[in-house]
């Protein structure tokens, strides 16, 4: 009888051992698919342009000044695509990195924290629009408005740039304040005993001492200021254009992607490989950004 | 003397400037959704109606509506869910609680963290490689559900680490010294009083998901819709179908997306009500969570 009743306990420790390692088990699988998700969008990226560069060669994809691969006349330059992304990307961020910092700045050194309870919301419905209402916003808001300095324009990369800048001043602000606000109370307060004012501290002090955070903020920002594809693809009139000129339309590497996939794609024709190679160039672009910020990062790090 | 004052005058002068340049610019962001939303709302609104929800796209802009896409975005955000809650709720689980300190781990924690700044439209070129075309879901709602169920699982993660790591370790030992299992401990414990914040995260992950486009037309969601999915639910054993899964579909940005696209006017307009419906429901989510999360913020003292 008692042995029973030991063997059953034995028993019940042996099955809940079983089922507590199934479990760990399955959790991990979950983890481990987003590792595997990194690895398929690389290695899809990889894979379909590798056919690409077997017809076109690496050095006419990064010389060649003209982008038409669904022409006859197919030519096959990078060039115009990037520049469009970086200038649409620097619009954005020369707007977004002035008021996301502004705005992290107050919101961290300024504010008492109920009043940020209610004013953080307001900055954080910015990332709540649909990307592609900013596409509306900007293509018959923007655009019109623009009109009245610039009277000829059409499509043009200057609306979408700052459309996407404003949409992008919550990724900018939040984590620029998450670092500020993790800078030690001993640092302001030192500041203040030598008689230094908010502002002064905020940007003499805190801002310096919390630059290695506000660098990945500021990285967020071009990621997706670079990745932002709606509302370039609505406003700005998809036509590759070498140019630093924001008045005339143009074309980023995610628009692109948008117009060749609004068309019937072969699978495997040389028009679906160039948009998996514009997407590798994007990742790339985007990955170059992430390793700059995190070499920027450690060279800001303070430790207290 | 003079000087002092004069000095202190300045600063506080310029400490005053800040202030209100702080203040401006909140002031402009919100100006921007509330321009954003009047203009969309001025242009939209008198172009809702119950006809409006229950048509079909058509090539007459007075005919058209928008029910073929919000039935598709119901369906996609249900599998988006179905994908993003038990795969982001599972991995935060483990990253919180079981994962061992090493490489792999970290690796883990890296690749998710960059994860969140790969462009969504490079998630699309992943699904239209490996879903549509390797697997061969075709350009279904399975396919877009799962698209952006995984563009939004970071979201998901973070969330349920966050609220993971805001409970005391107490609780986990008193748990523990009871007898109980770690899984015991994270389902009965952990979990549930986590519950609040992960609901709020997944919350704010669907407000994403719904309004996202780009990766959708890349997988081939640009065309013209016309018919329903097939219903869920059918007449013989076993009652339930899952037909719809295989469907072609269309969804609002999507929809929204293609009357901006069209030179005339009167399609600029059926855009305009599609944007007025579509920002509401992300605005809406994004009030519930804000608010859900402030109120789970004050309801737990531990």
């Amino acid at each position: 009888m008692k042995l029973g009743k030991k063997e059953a306990a034995l028993r019940r420790r042996f099955h809940q051992k079983i089922s507590e390692f199934v479990i760990e088990s399955l959790l991990f699988t979950a983890a481990l698919v987003s590792v595997l998700l990194t690895v398929a969008i690389a290695g899809i990226l990889i894979k379909e342009s590798i056919p690409f560069f077997e017809h076109v060669s690496l050095k006419e994809f990064l010389t060649e000044r003209e982008w038409t691969p669904m022409f006859d006349q197919a030519r096959f330059g990078i060039l115009p695509l990037v520049s469009g992304t970086l200038l649409t990307a620097l619009i954005a961020l020369m707007v977004a990195i002035p008021l996301g910092t502004i705005a992290a700045i107050y919101l961290s050194e300024f504010v008492s924290p109920p009043t940020r309870e209610i004013f953080k919301p307001c900055l954080e419905l910015l990332s709540a629009v649909p990307t592609v209402v900013y596409g509306y916003f900007a293509l018959l808001f923007v655009t019109p408005i623009l009109r009245n300095f610039f009277p000829e324009i059409g499509f043009n990369v200057l609306s979408a740039g700052l459309v996407i800048g404003v949409m992008i001043i919550p990724y900018v602000s939040s984590l620029s304040e998450d670092a500020m606000r993790a800078v030690p109370n001993d640092l302001r307060e030192g500041s203040y005993a030598m008689g230094a004012t908010r502002i002064e501290t905020a940007i003499k002090v805190v801002f310096p001492a919390a630059l290695s955070g506000i660098t990945s903020a500021y990285i967020l920002g071009i990621s997706r200021a670079i990745g932002e594809t709606m509302v370039v693809a609505i406003a700005a009139g998809m036509q590759p254009n070498l140019t630093w000129n924001p008045l005339e339309p143009s074309e980023t590497i995610t628009a692109f992607i948008v117009q060749v996939s609004m068309g019937d794609l072969p699978h495997g024709s040389i028009g679906y490989q160039s948009i998996y190679v514009a997407g590798l160039t994007l990742l790339i672009i985007t990955m170059v950004f992430n390793v700059i910020g995190f070499v920027l990062r450690r060279f800001f790090r303070e430790a207290y | 003397m003079q000087d002092f004052q004069k000095l202190i005058q300045k600063k506080k002068f310029w400490n005053g400037l800040a202030v209100v340049l702080g203040f401006i610019t909140l002031l402009f962001s919100l100006l921007v959704v509330l321009v954003l939303f009047y203009d969309l709302a001025k242009t939209g609104v008198p172009r809702l109606s119950t006809d409006f929800f229950l048509n079909f796209p058509s090539r007459f802009p007075a005919k058209a509506g928008i029910l073929s896409a919000w039935v598709g975005t119901l369906a996609v955000m249900g599998v988006t869910a179905l994908c993003a809650i038990p795969l982001g709720v599972a991995t935060g689980v483990y990253l919180e609680e079981y994962a061992p300190q090493n490489w792999f781990t970290i690796l883990i924690e890296l690749n998710i963290v960059n994860l969140a700044a790969v462009p969504s439209i490079t998630f699309g070129l992943m699904a239209l490689g490996i879903f549509v075309y390797e697997f061969g879901f075709g350009n279904s709602i399975l396919t877009a559900g799962l698209t952006l169920g995984l563009l939004v699982l970071p979201i998901v993660i973070v969330a349920t680490r966050e609220s993971l790591r805001a409970i005391p370790q107490t609780i986990r030992e008193a748990s523990m010294s009871l007898g109980a299992s770690r899984w015991q401990t994270v389902r009965d414990h952990l979990v549930p009083y986590s519950s609040g914040g992960i609901l709020t995260g997944v919350i704010i992950a669907l407000s994403r998901a719904i309004g996202e486009t780009a990766p959708l037309i890349t997988i081939g969601a640009l065309t013209f819709i016309a018919f329903l999915p097939h219903p869920p639910f059918i007449a013989d054993p076993p009652f339930i179908s899952f037909q719809w899964l295989s469907d072609a579909f269309t969804v609002l940005p999507i929809q929204l997306f293609n009357w901006v696209s069209r030179p005339q006017e009167e399609f600029h307009v059926n855009a305009a009500a599609t944007g007025v419906v579509l920002l509401s429901l992300t605005l809406l989510m994004n009030a519930v969570a804000i608010y859900l999360r402030y109120r789970f913020r004050r309801g737990i003292k531990w």
